[in-house]
């Protein structure tokens, strides 16, 4: 019937060995993170985990903006920032409890909303590169206003709370026969577990909101868009709205990732949510994954964050390993990683052009 | 009854030049409009006039008798202007099918659906393969527009005026660059729109053959001015079409 070419064709896209590739890596992943805290117990290793599902929602949400729709925007952290303390602030001043983590939190997503509605209703009719620099002045007020109104923000130093208590360390949630933590495989099953399946499980939920935004009409028409503006409008769609639209929706997701980051952090500070160091590694966690596919940001998320957390470990290693041979331990010294991590970035880009679930994909699909 | 397009006094100036000067043309449900007029004449330039991509410096449109001189290109699709284009002007990387449903979700209205049901997702699926094959490209559904010969890229590009399901049918030399054996595909699906008294047709083209065989009516511009408009015999026969338009005089009998 109508279909039947196109499904053939559909399935055999669907088993070519790029695409397979690809999903296994994100199965991977996405399993690495479910059993994290069994797989890694370390405390550093769940800071790693945590941040990993967080800004996969994040990068996937810019994503959204600067590889499917085409829009070039510097205010994601800005949006990401305004989750953030608005729960922090929430917290700062109610006393942890789910009340301030839903009050704050709202009135960070409002703040995002309507941020959001205004830059894009004013703006988005221009070209691209006066956007950005709309986002970018937008971004640095929202820097200045956070250190300078320093009795709500803590201003540079950012805020200190607590979380709500289910995510505090003595927080019980399965007890032993003796009235102690129980432990499973070892893992105490206290507040800490709790914090990491609610970031885990709220970062997985957004992830699969998006999978289902590009998968529908409106994913399409943001690809029209990004392809050619003026057909787009030519063959009826209002092409200011639609990317008013998608700009607003990735900043309530972009505000959303900012509540799971305050709430496991227990600080906020310009450093964590708002610098433009920030938007930078958001920007190559999307360039190294692959702009204009979800599951790029998975891997570029993974990848960035690895190296970034896991580098200088490994080059310590090294370094000892290759003690006696010349040259190679000042290679690998350690406070080289930066140097490192930017020699690994030159070579995924020059590998992976399209990034790494891009390239990958397109190489099967030849 | 309002002609369901017409322009009055429609005039754009680039800089010093009129580049379509005080043109007044209106055009019924049932007739197929050929424009022709040499390069340069301002025959796209009128076109993006009527679908809204130029704004014109004077004078009003009217669509079934509203005016719509104000209104933007998507409000004006919508309202049922279609439009293809001269340059094929598709979303290249997207395929042939995604570049077909576009047209019809933008017709159906359902763009703004985020989370849509699978159901409406296969109906769509199903308009746009019946507009692919009957500009036959339903065998190259899948692939992204951009790896079309240079003809397919041409069908597709009326697959997508076809899909917009319009009340005006805008062809901007649909045949050009197409193989010999393409181009009476095309020229078929406009005789089909035809026999549709509802629609209205507007088609530059300059190939003689086509206009001979498909107008109802021609108008022919010259620097940017409608200088003749009417039936085609009287208008072929006219002296200044044959010295402006045609260049060289032409045999008796085609002028006939």
């Amino acid at each position: 019937m109508t279909d039947t070419s196109a499904t053939s064709h559909r399935a055999a896209k669907r088993f070519n060995t790029g695409r397979i590739a690809v999903y296994a890596i994100v199965a991977a992943i996405g399993l690495a993170l479910m059993f994290a805290p069994f797989l890694f117990p370390d405390v550093r290793s769940q800071q790693v985990a945590a941040r990993i599902c967080i800004f996969i929602a994040l990068v996937a949400s810019y994503d959204l903006l600067i590889g499917y729709t085409g829009i070039v925007s510097f205010a994601h952290t800005m949006f990401f920032g305004l989750g953030a303390y608005g729960t922090a602030i929430a917290l700062k001043q109610m006393g942890p409890g789910w009340d301030a983590v839903f009050l704050g939190g709202s009135a960070g997503v409002a703040a995002a909303i309507i941020l959001a509605i205004a830059i894009g209703l004013l703006s988005l009719r221009v070209k691209a590169i006066f956007f950005a620099m709309v986002t970018l002045a937008a971004a640095s007020v929202m820097m200045v206003l956070a250190s300078q109104l320093s009795d709500f923000t803590g201003g540079e130093d950012g805020l200190v709370y607590s979380a709500p208590k289910l995510f505090s360390p003595a927080t019980k949630l399965m007890t032993g026969d003796d009235g102690k933590v129980l432990a499973v495989f070892d893992v105490r099953m206290n507040g800490k577990i709790a914090a990491y399946y609610f970031v885990f499980l709220s970062s997985l939920a957004l992830f699969f909101a998006m999978l289902r935004i590009v998968a529908s009409p409106l994913g399409t028409v943001l690809e029209a868009i990004r392809e050619n503006e003026l057909r787009a409008e030519a063959i009826g769609y209002r092409v200011v709205a639609y990317r008013t639209a998608i700009f607003v929706i990735a900043a309530v997701i972009a505000a959303l990732a900012g509540i799971l980051w305050a709430t496991w952090l227990k600080y906020t500070g310009p450093d964590t949510t708002l610098s433009f160091a920030i938007m930078i590694d958001i920007l190559l966690m999307v360039v190294i994954g692959g702009m204009g596919t979800m599951h790029g940001a998975v891997i570029g998320v993974t990848v960035m964050s690895l190296a970034q957390f896991y580098l200088k470990d490994l080059m310590e290693a090294g370094a000892i390993a290759t003690a006696d041979i010349p040259v190679l331990p000042h290679l690998l010294e350690p406070d080289r990683w930066l140097l490192w991590l930017g020699v690994l970035f030159i070579l995924l880009v020059y590998f992976f052009p399209a990034g790494i679930a891009g390239t990958l994909m397109k190489k099967a699909g030849e | 009854m309002h002609p369901s397009i017409e322009t009055r006094n429609l005039t754009i100036r680039f800089g010093g030049h009129a580049a379509v000067a005080n043109v007044s043309c209106a055009f019924r449900p049932g007739e197929l409009t050929v424009i022709v007029g040499p390069n340069g004449a301002g025959k796209t330039t009128f076109f993006n006039l009527v679908s809204g991509q130029l704004r014109p410096s004077e004078g009003t449109i009217l669509k079934a008798g509203r005016d719509i001189t104000a209104t933007s290109p998507s409000a004006r699709a919508k309202s049922g202007i279609g439009r293809a284009f001269q340059l094929t002007n598709l979303f290249p990387k997207l395929s042939v099918l995604e570049n077909t449903r576009l047209a019809v979700q933008a017709r159906r209205g359902v763009g703004p659906r985020i989370f849509s049901r699978a159901a409406a997702w296969s109906d769509l699926g199903e308009r746009a393969m019946e507009h692919l094959r009957a500009t036959r490209l339903d065998k190259v559904a899948l692939l992204p527009a951009a790896a079309l010969p240079h003809g397919d890229q041409r069908k597709l590009e009326v697959a997508l005026l076809l899909a917009m399901e319009p009340d005006i049918f805008m062809f901007d030399e649909p045949t050009a660059g197409m193989s010999v054996h393409e181009a009476p595909v095309i020229l078929e699906l406009i005789e089909t729109i035809k026999q549709d008294k509802s629609k209205t047709i507007l088609l530059v083209e300059h190939k003689m053959d086509v206009v001979r065989a498909l107008a109802d009516r021609i108008a022919v511009l010259h620097n940017g001015a409608l200088v003749a408009d009417g039936n085609p015999e009287t208008v072929m026969a006219m002296p200044i079409v044959r010295e402006i338009y045609l260049g060289t005089p032409v045999g008796g009998e085609e002028a006939a």
